[in-house]
């Protein structure tokens, strides 16, 4: 990738990232986490990486930040009033990242870089290359993925369910009972 | 070319970011989607140290990262709908009953 592109796409990303958190209306926060996704799905092909670039934009774009915005929606969320008091939080958020990404940014830049590879293997960052891996050494992995999202998809669904008045009032009642009968 | 440090550097800043966002904003969602940019951070060092050492590990682990995402945005947006029918609210400063 050439420093140009870099420059342009990393200033991107820093500037849509501080959009994000500085922004008050949660769906101009989304906007803004959308682009620098947008923009990560960018560097990541520059970097040679096209499937998981490509990947990035559907996944991460296409799908869970459409549901984070559907939640908004959802929960018909509005611009947050501005609150005077949490100054020192604020401040105190603002000094702790600075001093996180100056100390981050010294260790990841000055710990030894491997040496640049020769020359990459041919068809780097192809969808086979991908698979060839998924489905050799990281197979269990991939298998145990599987149940992974089974069980996210029967936990979502168990949290947001909304349950039944008649058997939630008798469970509460019953509840209370116990509490009053061990107190008595 | 772009020296790898600079991909490094680029993911240092966007994770502290993500951590000022957690740290700053007390609306649940919002903190949720720092919790993303934090891993989009690490996912970018990830490929970015794969495509200095030539190998694909990075990318795969890059793939299983979004997985976990997407599960755990699944799992993270039904806790907050819960807590939303509950309590009307998904300020973190509202929910303060474990809090002394």
């Amino acid at each position: 990738m050439p420093l140009w592109l870099f420059a342009f796409l990393g200033a991107l990303a820093v500037i849509a990232s501080l959009g994000m958190v500085l922004q008050r209306n949660p769906v101009h926060c989304l906007l803004a986490l959308v682009l620098t996704m947008l923009d990560l799905g960018a560097i990541y092909i520059g970097l040679g990486a096209e499937t998981v670039g490509l990947l990035q934009i559907i996944i991460y774009v296409g799908a869970i930040m459409i549901l984070f915005l559907f939640i908004i929606q959802l929960l018909n969320l509005q611009t947050e009033p501005v609150i005077g008091g949490a100054l020192g939080l604020k401040l105190l958020g603002a000094l702790g990242a600075a001093a996180l990404a100056a100390e981050l940014a010294v260790l990841l830049t000055q710990a030894s870089p491997p040496a640049p590879a020769a020359a990459l293997p041919a068809g780097y960052g192809s969808i086979a290359s991908i698979a060839l891996s998924l489905f050799s050494n990281y197979l269990i992995a991939f298998e145990v993925t599987s149940v992974l999202l089974l069980a996210a998809v029967v936990g979502a669904i168990g949290l947001a369910r909304r349950l039944p008045a008649a058997t939630q009032a008798p469970v509460s009642d019953e509840a209370g009972e116990n509490i009053r009968s061990a107190a008595g | 070319m772009t020296p790898v440090s600079y991909f490094m550097g680029l993911s240092a800043v966007l994770f502290a970011i993500g951590v000022a966002g957690m740290i700053v904003r007390r609306n649940l969602i919002v903190m949720f989607m720092s919790i993303e940019l934090m891993l989009n951070a690490v996912n970018l060092a990830f490929v970015a140290l794969g495509r200095q050492l030539g190998s694909m590990d990075g990318q795969v682990i890059v793939f299983f990262a979004m997985t976990v995402a997407a599960a755990e945005t699944a799992i993270g947006l039904g806790i907050l709908i819960a807590t939303f029918r509950n309590r009307a609210t998904i300020d973190a400063d509202d929910l303060n009953l474990l809090r002394w």
